[in-house]
């Protein structure tokens, strides 16, 4: 589908998105509610350490800026890679809660270890440990909510997900502050709380998510999803198809449509400065009091909350594509106004809106939009190469613009992302742009058939979809 | 397992850890008003900054004055503690001023802040803080104090760190508000970079000399630096936190013992020669030493079995000798009078 399956001309020519009129929308899949339980919970619980780590690591243990900086730097990576390895695994043994909640449970281990560290070695390993648990489950969670959703209500789900998850975000910190206030130094408390917070997390995983297991196909995307056609009918014989194969997930990239929203993900991501240097160059340019410095990523997080669900329901009614690439175009604002607006009083909330704005249209949208290209049976596989690329490319933009503010200064570095921007989201408008699965429909198993498993189907048809499980 | 199976175990689930969490609270708030058996006594008091031949530093041993700023005779450091009311994360003063960086609870992130105190301890000014304290200096004539704040985006995932430092001119209250605005000499060149960061400020006598460490290009220069002519210039490589001996020859300061390992060893370079030797402390030291004499360093090194504590030691500054335990449960050493 692209990022715009809908408004894209149905291959038979028989209907297009606007005769079917809007979609009437039914209730999120109680499993979407239930991951986005998980994750809101989840989240409080790595926000309360986040929130109140650089503090116990600094004052509590001693560590200069640049012992700082070297953890920081452990953040990054990590979780990239192992995404990619999570949802492959995930694909692999055919259970992605298994292995997301491996991942969760992995991170709640961590909490309380924290405890027990009291250099930077050990803590480097256990914060690694406690990324890498969250790169493990990022992909089958998502595989998960894409599954358990019909392709016309996608970015909905990933957005009410998403809202969830943020919401879970905002209140993290809020705990950790009251337990701080509560206690002596209470870093033990907020970490051990913290760490039963995340216990509580993999708990209603378990009871109330139900495994993906892919012995049928997913009710969604292409797999078992168009139920006429020739792949599907082969599956309900087949009592389990064969198991995913390293190749196979290789052979996702020979899928033109998904290989292009990758190549997407990693330009854009290449140009979306990261929000650190947001924050900082929004100081700079406003002189914000150094009180306020620390409630300016709340300020996203707030606009991202209250539109991620609206964003992603408006991209399931007038396609991905559009609401993906205007959320860029609000980035690209923001960029704009921090170089040249002059400085209105008005001015930090309204980048900080656009910066809000720019997520609620793209986090939740992309993995849509994924989803809708990849077959059920390497779902957590396609996400993940998406989320591992764009992760990757996002780093990469971090390096490469803190070497263009060293060589260039603040403005210039900053022009150069929006340049950057502005001719990759036209590069992804393009590639992206929904005339190009018309000659791409006899395409998409370009490697022989792996199995006999159902294909990617290139539009499907939202009514022959099952109802969510 | 059926639905209301599952709301059953949830059920349970949600009372044994919540009564876990509320437990856990619990003890760290009762914690203020129980000394730890064997710990070092430490009694409320009245603390005056310019009291000679004491010894100040924040107490860290648990009971009802942790974090509270404390004396205690310099020849006697084993002795009762006398303990402020004032509490602060980072403590430096000299000549009866003093910088207290305080980090506290608000409603929706840290409230930082950077107060400069008199030898009362009365609060003459405050100033916000962009973030996390880190690092705090007073001048020997207590006329200048400089901080260092960690300032992070609150996210996991952001290839960045960045410092903010400070100089505040308590006399006419100008405030130098970063650092990074001063202009940089580096080997004889204007050094024009964005990524500079600066730490770790230590001054001269004569209220005008500084050094710190600035960082570029993922390199640790020490700099020598002048307020009055808001400029620095590179002295040497691989130095991070110098602090300048009382009788301004040398400095002690972390060298990084390997490239992108995070070790570091405490050194002393004469500033005359730029030669310098390792100390005897033989662990990783990860803080901006304090000279006690001409002689004699302090600094914090995290306690054996607690995590959120450091011990202060000593070791003389000559690279002879063995560390010797100052003071448990402190940090933030300043030799007063």
């Amino acid at each position: 589908m692209y990022l715009a399956d809908r408004s894209a001309p149905a291959p038979g020519g028989a209907k297009t998105a606007a005769d079917r009129g809007p979609v009437r929308a039914p209730a999120v899949a109680s499993t979407v509610l239930a991951l986005g339980t998980v994750s809101m919970i989840t989240d409080i619980s790595s926000e309360m350490v986040t929130a109140v780590l650089p503090l116990y690591l600094i004052a509590g243990l001693g560590l200069s800026p640049l012992g700082f900086g070297a953890l920081d730097g452990v953040y990054n990576g990590v979780s990239a890679l192992v995404q990619l390895t999570g949802g492959h695994l995930a694909d692999r043994v055919r259970n992605h809660k298994l292995i997301a909640g491996i991942g969760y449970g992995l991170s709640a281990l961590c909490k309380p270890l924290l405890l027990f560290a009291h250099s930077l070695g050990p803590i480097s390993v256990i914060l690694t440990l406690e990324r890498t648990g969250k790169g493990l489950r990022t992909a089958p969670r998502d595989a998960l909510i894409s599954l358990s959703t019909p392709p016309e209500l996608q970015g909905r789900a990933f957005g009410v997900h998403r809202a969830m998850d943020t919401t879970g975000a905002l209140l993290g910190p809020l705990a950790a502050f009251l337990i701080l206030s509560l206690t002596v130094d209470g870093y033990d408390a907020v970490f051990g709380v913290s760490a039963c917070v995340a216990v509580l997390g993999v708990v209603v995983l378990m009871l109330f998510v139900p495994s993906g297991a892919d012995t049928r196909p997913g009710p969604s995307g292409g797999a078992g999803a168009a139920a006429g056609t020739a792949g599907s009918a082969a599956v309900p014989g087949a009592d389990r198809p064969a198991p995913v194969r390293l190749r196979d997930a290789l052979g996702l990239l020979r899928l033109p449509r998904l290989r292009n929203l990758a190549v997407c993900a990693v330009l854009l991501g290449l140009t979306t400065v990261s929000d650190a240097f947001v924050y900082l160059l929004l100081q700079r340019r406003t002189g914000i009091g150094d009180q306020w410095f620390p409630l300016l990523p709340l300020g996203t997080a707030a606009v991202f909350l209250l539109l991620a669900v609206p964003a992603g329901a408006l991209a399931d009614r007038i396609g991905r594509r559009t609401v993906f690439l205007t959320g860029h175009a609000l980035l690209l604002t923001g960029y704009g106004l921090l170089l040249w607006a002059p400085a209105w009083p008005a001015l930090p909330f309204l980048v900080l809106a656009l910066h809000g704005m720019f997520y609620a249209a793209t986090d939740g949208v992309l993995p849509a939009a994924v989803a809708a290209t990849v077959p059920g049976e390497l779902r957590a596989t396609g996400m993940a190469l998406v989320g591992t690329g764009q992760a990757l490319a996002r780093f990469g933009c971090s390096l490469a613009f803190g070497a263009a503010w060293t060589l260039w200064g603040t403005g210039p570095a900053l022009a150069a992302a929006a340049a950057g921007l502005l001719c990759c989201a036209a590069v992804a408008g393009f590639v992206l742009r929904p005339s190009a699965p018309r000659d791409t429909r006899p395409d998409p198993n370009p490697k022989p058939d792996p199995k006999p498993g159902p294909h990617p189907d290139p539009k499907p048809d939202p009514k022959s979809v099952r109802p969510p499980r | 397992m059926s639905k209301s199976r599952r709301l059953l175990v949830l059920a349970v689930a949600v009372l044994l850890l919540g009564g876990l969490a509320a437990a856990l609270v619990l003890r760290a708030a009762g914690r203020d008003d129980k000394p730890s058996a064997g710990g070092p006594t430490v009694a409320a008091g009245t603390v005056t900054l310019d009291r000679p031949g004491s010894l100040a530093f924040l107490n860290g041993g648990q009971g009802p004055h942790r974090g509270a700023l404390a004396s205690v005779p310099a020849d006697a450091p084993e002795s009762g503690r006398t303990a402020s009311e004032l509490n602060c994360q980072r403590f430096h003063a000299a000549a009866g001023t003093g910088v207290c960086l305080r980090s506290t609870p608000g409603a929706l992130a840290q409230d930082n802040k950077a107060l400069i105190v008199d030898s009362e301890l009365r609060t003459l000014r405050s100033f916000p803080l962009a973030g996390t304290p880190s690092r705090a200096r007073v001048s020997p004539s207590g006329r200048f104090a400089a901080w260092t704040v960690f300032v992070s985006g609150e996210s996991y995932g952001a290839a960045f760190f960045s410092t903010r430092t400070a100089i505040v001119d308590t006399r006419t209250w100008k405030l130098e508000a970063n650092l990074e605005e001063f202009a940089i000499d580096m080997d004889g060149r204007d050094h024009r970079a964005q990524d500079v960061n600066f730490w770790g400020v230590t001054f001269s006598k004569d209220d005008d000399t500084f050094y710190a460490t600035v960082s570029t290009g993922g390199e640790t220069h020490l700099v020598k630096g002048s307020i009055s002519g808001r400029s620095v210039k590179t002295l040497a490589e691989n130095v991070e936190c110098p602090s300048l001996s009382p009788d301004e020859t040398r400095i002690a300061y972390k060298k990084r013992v390997r490239a992108g390992a995070s070790l570091w060893r405490e050194h002393v370079m004469d500033l005359g020669t730029l030669r310098d030797h390792a100390l005897a402390e033989k662990r990783s030291v990860d803080d901006q030493a304090a000279w006690l004499d001409d002689r004699t360093l302090a600094y914090g090194l995290p306690t054996d079995g607690a995590a959120d504590s450091t011990d202060l030691w000593t070791v003389p500054a000559d690279g002879s000798g063995t560390p010797r335990l100052l003071a448990p449960g402190a940090s933030s050493p300043a030799r007063l009078g």
